[in-house]
C-alpha cells in the first residue's frame, strides 16, 4: 500500500504531467492560453487575479525552500532552525492568505457574474475544486499543524522523501508517519500536476519573458502557399461567360 | 534603406452614406461567430460622436498608440516592457463589454408559435446573446447613427474636448444646426504598430510581403495587451476562443488579387485600394517627430515614389516582382496620398503611421455655405467659409491633421476647387484658370483627380498585385490537390460542415439536415459547452 500511494501514484502521476504537456503543446497550440475573462467581468478581477497569481508566486517559491533545501545546507550557511522556522511559516501564512483571498474572489466571480459563468469549462470547474482543495489542506497544515498546533518538521521527512524521488529511490516509510493533513496534500499535490497539462494552467509555461529583450515590431514572412489566384471580377466580365464554363 | 511594398487603403468620406453594407458584409465574412458577437473589424461611426468602443479616442482613458518621453524617445503610452507585463495579471486599461455594448438577439419564436386568438399582439423581446437573459438595450456599435443621442452625449467626443473651448462651443448639437458625417474605420495595418509592439508572446506580426497585420491564433497565449495598445481599438478579445482577432485586410482575397470584402460591397465605391513603397528604416524617426503637427509630412516622406528610377531599382533588388512594381505605379493610394495630397491619416498623433487614409468631407462645409446664405457652388463663397468659418474644419482637424486646420483646409480648397472647375468645364467649356492657381495645380492634374474620385471604375480603383508570380506553380497545385479552405479550423469563420449546421441551426434526423432548434448547451466547433443564441429554449 505504501509502495503504490507513495511511489507508483507519484511517479504515473509526473509521467502524465511530462507527457501531457508534450501531447498539448504539439496537438492544441490553439487551445494554449490563459483564457481571459477580463473582457466580460473586470471589477473583481482586477482583485482578485494579483492578488491570486503574486500569492501563488509566493506559494511557488516556498514549496522550493521547503522541499528542495536540505535542512542541513540552511544549517551550514548559519540560518538557524528558529529563523527558517519563522521565515516558512509566516512566509507562508501571508502569501497563503494573499492565495486564499484571490481564489476565493476569482471562484466568486464565476457564480456571481452570468457572462463568466456561461464561459466557464467543465475542465475550469474540475481546476477550481482542485485549487481549492489543495490549498485548503495547505493552509491547514501551516496553519493549524506549525502557526497553532505543536508543529510538524516536514525537513526531516517529507522533503527528504520528495528529494528522494529525484534519485529514484523514495523511502516511503518517512511518508508513512507523517500527519494525515501533510499526507493528503502531498498525494493531491501530484494528482494537480498530473492534472495540470488539460487545464489553462498551461499558460504559466508561456510566461513572456522573451518581450523583456525582443524588438518591438515583429516581421514575419508569409509562410506556405498563398491562396489561389481568383480572376477578378472584370475579367470575368471581359472574357465573356462562355469562356469561363471550360 | 529597407524598401518595403504595403496594401493600403484610402475612404473618400465624401461618398460615404452611412449604409453599413461594408460592417455587415464584413461580419458575415469574420466575425460571425461565438465569442465575436460584439466584434466588428469594420465599423460605421458618426461624427461627431463618441464612437465604438465608447470614448475609444481618449487616449488619456485607454493608453493607446505611442508617445515621446521626457527625453524625446517614442515610448508606448501604456508604458514600456517591464511596467506591461507587471499588468499581465490585470490590465487596469482593458475596455469591458459594456464599454463595447451587450450583444442581443430576439425571441422572435414568441411571434411564431403564437396561438390565434390573442388580444394582445404577442411582442418579441431583446435578449443577451452572451447569457440568454432579457436586457433592455441601451448601446449598440452604432446607436449614435445619424447623430442619434448627440445632443446628450457627442458634447463628450474626445475630438470636441480637444479643441479649444469657444471652437467647441460654437458646435451646437440641435436639430439641423450642426453638421454631420459618416467615418468607416478598419484595422489601419499602420507601419509601427502599437499592437505589435506590446503583445508579450509575439503573436502579432506584420508581414514582410504586404504589411498587413495579423494575430497567429496558435502564438497568441491571451494576454490582450494588443488590445489597450491600439489606439484605434481594433484589436479584440474573442471570450469563447480567448485569443485577440482583428480585422485581416482579407488577406486571402489580397492574395488572390481581390479587393477587401468591404471595398468589394462598398455601394458608394469610396473605397480605394493599392500599393505603396515605404522605406522600413525612416519609420521609427518618421514616428519620433518632436511636433504632432510635422507626422503627416514625415509620414508622407516615408514612402517612396513608384516612379523613381531609384524607387524601382531598389525595388528590384530587393526581390520585387514586377507586377508589384507596376502595380505600385497605378495605385490609386499612393496618387491619392502623395501626388494631390488630399488623403490624410486618422489621427496621426497616435504615431503608428496609419496606413488607412481618408479624404476629408467636403460636404459639412457646404452645409455651413449654404446655412450662411452663401452659393455652394461658388468656389469664392466656399474658400471663405472654409477660411472664416472654421468649422467644421477645426474639428476635421482633430481627426485627421492633430488639430493643425490649415492643413485641413488646403484639402478642401482643393476638392471645392475641383467641384466650381468640373462646373465651369462642363457647363460652358471654360478652364478656370485662376482656381487652379488657388490651390497650385494644373487642369490636367484636378482633371485626373476629378477622374479617380467621380468615375474609376473598379479596376482603377482596386489595383491589387496577386501573391508573388514566382509561386504560381505552388498556387495551381495548390488550387489542384485540396478543397480544403485553410480558415476551417477550431474557432475559424470557414463554412465547416460543423460551422454551418451551428450557424443555421441545423439538426439531423434520418440521414438528412433540417433546420431546427439546438439544445440551450450546446458543443461548440472548439470543443467546449456553450450557450446557442436561442434564447427560446428550455432554460437547464
Amino acid at each position: 500500500m505504501n509502495t503504490l500511494i507513495w511511489i507508483v501514484v507519484p511517479y504515473a502521476c509526473l509521467a502524465v504531467f511530462v507527457v501531457g504537456h508534450v501531447w498539448r503543446w504539439r496537438h492544441d497550440q490553439f487551445g494554449w492560453t490563459t483564457h481571459t475573462s477580463q473582457l466580460l467581468e473586470s471589477r473583481i478581477l482586477r482583485l482578485g487575479s494579483p492578488l491570486f497569481h503574486l500569492g501563488a508566486f509566493g506559494v511557488i517559491i516556498g514549496h522550493a525552500m521547503g522541499l528542495l533545501v536540505p535542512a542541513s545546507l540552511t544549517e551550514k550557511i548559519g540560518v538557524s532552525e528558529h529563523v527558517y522556522h519563522a521565515t516558512a511559516v509566516w512566509g507562508g501564512t501571508v502569501t497563503g492568505i494573499m492565495l486564499v483571498a484571490g481564489l476565493a474572489l476569482l471562484i466568486a466571480r464565476r457564480f456571481v457574474n452570468g457572462r463568466v459563468r456561461r464561459v466557464t469549462t467543465t475542465m475550469d470547474k474540475v481546476l477550481y475544486v482542485a485549487l481549492a482543495s489543495m490549498v485548503i489542506l495547505g493552509m491547514t497544515a501551516t496553519l493549524g499543524t506549525n502557526l497553532l498546533g505543536e508543529g510538524y518538521d516536514y525537513r526531516e521527512t517529507i522533503a527528504v522523501w520528495f528529494r528522494g524521488m529525484f534519485w529514484f529511490s523514495p523511502q516511503t516509510d518517512l511518508m508513512a508517519g507523517a500527519p494525515l493533513v501533510y499526507q493528503l496534500h502531498a498525494l493531491g499535490g501530484f494528482l494537480f500536476l498530473a492534472l495540470w497539462p488539460f487545464t489553462r494552467l498551461v499558460h504559466v509555461w508561456s510566461a513572456p519573458l522573451a518581450y523583456l529583450w525582443r524588438p518591438y515590431v515583429v516581421y514575419r514572412a508569409r509562410r506556405g502557399a498563398p491562396a489561389a489566384v481568383a480572376p477578378a471580377p472584370a475579367t470575368v466580365r471581359d472574357r465573356g461567360m462562355h469562356d469561363i464554363r471550360h | 534603406m529597407r524598401i518595403r511594398a504595403q496594401v493600403a487603403m484610402v475612404m473618400n468620406l465624401d461618398k460615404c452614406i452611412g449604409c453599413h453594407t461594408c460592417s455587415v458584409t464584413c461580419k458575415q465574412t469574420w466575425t460571425n461567430r461565438e465569442g465575436t458577437e460584439y466584434v466588428w473589424f469594420n465599423n460605421v461611426e458618426t461624427k461627431p460622436g463618441i464612437g465604438y468602443p465608447k470614448h475609444y479616442e481618449d487616449q488619456e482613458r485607454w493608453k493607446g498608440g505611442w508617445q515621446l518621453d521626457a527625453k524625446g524617445r517614442l515610448v508606448l503610452r501604456s508604458g514600456g516592457r517591464v511596467r506591461r507585463l507587471s499588468r499581465i495579471f490585470a490590465n487596469p486599461d482593458l475596455p469591458t463589454l459594456d464599454d463595447y455594448y451587450e450583444p442581443a438577439t430576439f425571441d422572435k419564436d414568441v411571434l411564431v408559435s403564437a396561438p390565434a386568438g390573442l388580444t394582445d399582439t404577442p411582442v418579441k423581446q431583446p435578449r443577451s446573446a452572451l447569457t440568454g437573459e432579457p436586457i433592455s438595450l441601451e448601446w449598440g456599435a452604432n446607436w449614435e447613427d445619424g447623430l442619434g443621442g448627440a445632443h446628450e452625449r457627442a458634447g463628450t467626443d474626445p475630438n470636441i474636448t480637444a479643441m479649444a473651448s469657444d471652437a467647441a462651443a460654437r458646435v451646437k448639437f440641435e436639430f439641423e444646426k450642426t453638421f454631420m458625417f459618416h467615418l468607416p474605420r478598419i484595422c489601419e495595418h499602420c507601419l509601427n504598430p502599437a499592437c505589435v509592439s506590446a503583445c508579450p508572446s509575439g503573436a502579432m506580426y506584420k508581414r514582410e510581403e504586404d504589411g498587413i497585420v495579423l494575430v497567429d491564433q496558435d502564438r497568441c497565449r491571451g494576454w490582450r495587451m494588443c488590445v489597450t495598445a491600439c489606439p484605434y481599438k481594433k484589436v479584440y478579445v474573442n471570450h469563447a476562443t480567448g485569443k485577440a482577432e482583428k480585422c485581416t485586410f482579407c488577406f486571402p482575397r489580397i492574395e488572390a488579387g481581390q479587393p477587401t470584402i468591404c471595398s468589394e460591397t462598398c455601394v458608394g465605391r469610396l473605397r480605394y485600394l493599392g500599393l505603396v513603397f515605404y522605406d522600413e528604416d525612416a519609420v521609427l524617426a518618421a514616428a519620433s517627430v518632436q511636433d504632432e503637427r510635422d507626422l503627416l509630412a514625415a509620414q508622407r516622406k516615408v514612402f517612396l515614389d513608384p516612379h523613381d528610377p531609384e524607387t524601382v531599382r531598389l525595388a528590384t533588388e530587393a526581390g520585387l516582382p514586377e507586377e508589384w512594381v507596376l502595380a505600385a505605379q497605378a495605385s490609386p493610394v499612393w496618387r491619392l496620398i502623395s501626388d494631390y495630397q488630399i488623403a490624410l491619416p486618422l489621427h496621426p498623433e497616435y504615431r503608428t503611421l496609419p496606413m488607412v487614409w481618408y479624404v476629408p468631407p467636403l460636404s459639412p462645409v457646404l452645409d455651413a455655405v449654404g446655412a450662411a446664405g452663401l452659393d455652394d457652388t461658388d468656389a469664392d463663397d466656399v474658400f471663405h467659409t472654409i477660411r472664416d468659418l472654421r468649422i467644421p474644419v477645426e474639428y476635421l482637424a482633430e481627426l485627421f491633421t492633430a488639430g493643425d486646420a490649415d492643413a485641413v483646409a488646403g484639402v478642401l480648397m482643393k476638392l471645392a476647387a475641383m467641384r466650381s472647375y468640373m462646373r465651369a468645364r462642363t457647363l460652358d467649356g471654360t478652364v478656370a484658370e485662376e482656381l487652379c492657381e488657388a490651390v497650385g495645380m494644373t487642369g490636367q492634374e484636378i482633371e485626373s483627380m476629378y477622374r479617380l474620385l467621380a468615375i474609376a471604375k473598379y479596376d482603377e480603383r482596386y489595383v491589387i498585385p496577386t501573391a508573388y508570380s514566382k509561386d504560381a506553380a505552388a498556387l495551381e497545385a495548390q488550387a489542384a490537390s485540396t478543397s480544403d479552405c485553410s480558415l476551417d479550423c477550431a474557432g475559424g469563420p470557414g463554412m465547416t460542415e460543423a460551422a454551418t449546421a451551428e450557424r443555421f441551426h441545423l439538426v439531423a434526423e434520418g440521414g438528412q439536415t433540417r433546420p431546427g432548434r439546438r439544445s440551450l448547451f450546446a458543443r461548440r466547433g472548439d470543443g467546449r459547452l456553450g450557450l446557442s443564441i436561442d434564447p427560446t429554449g428550455e432554460r437547464s
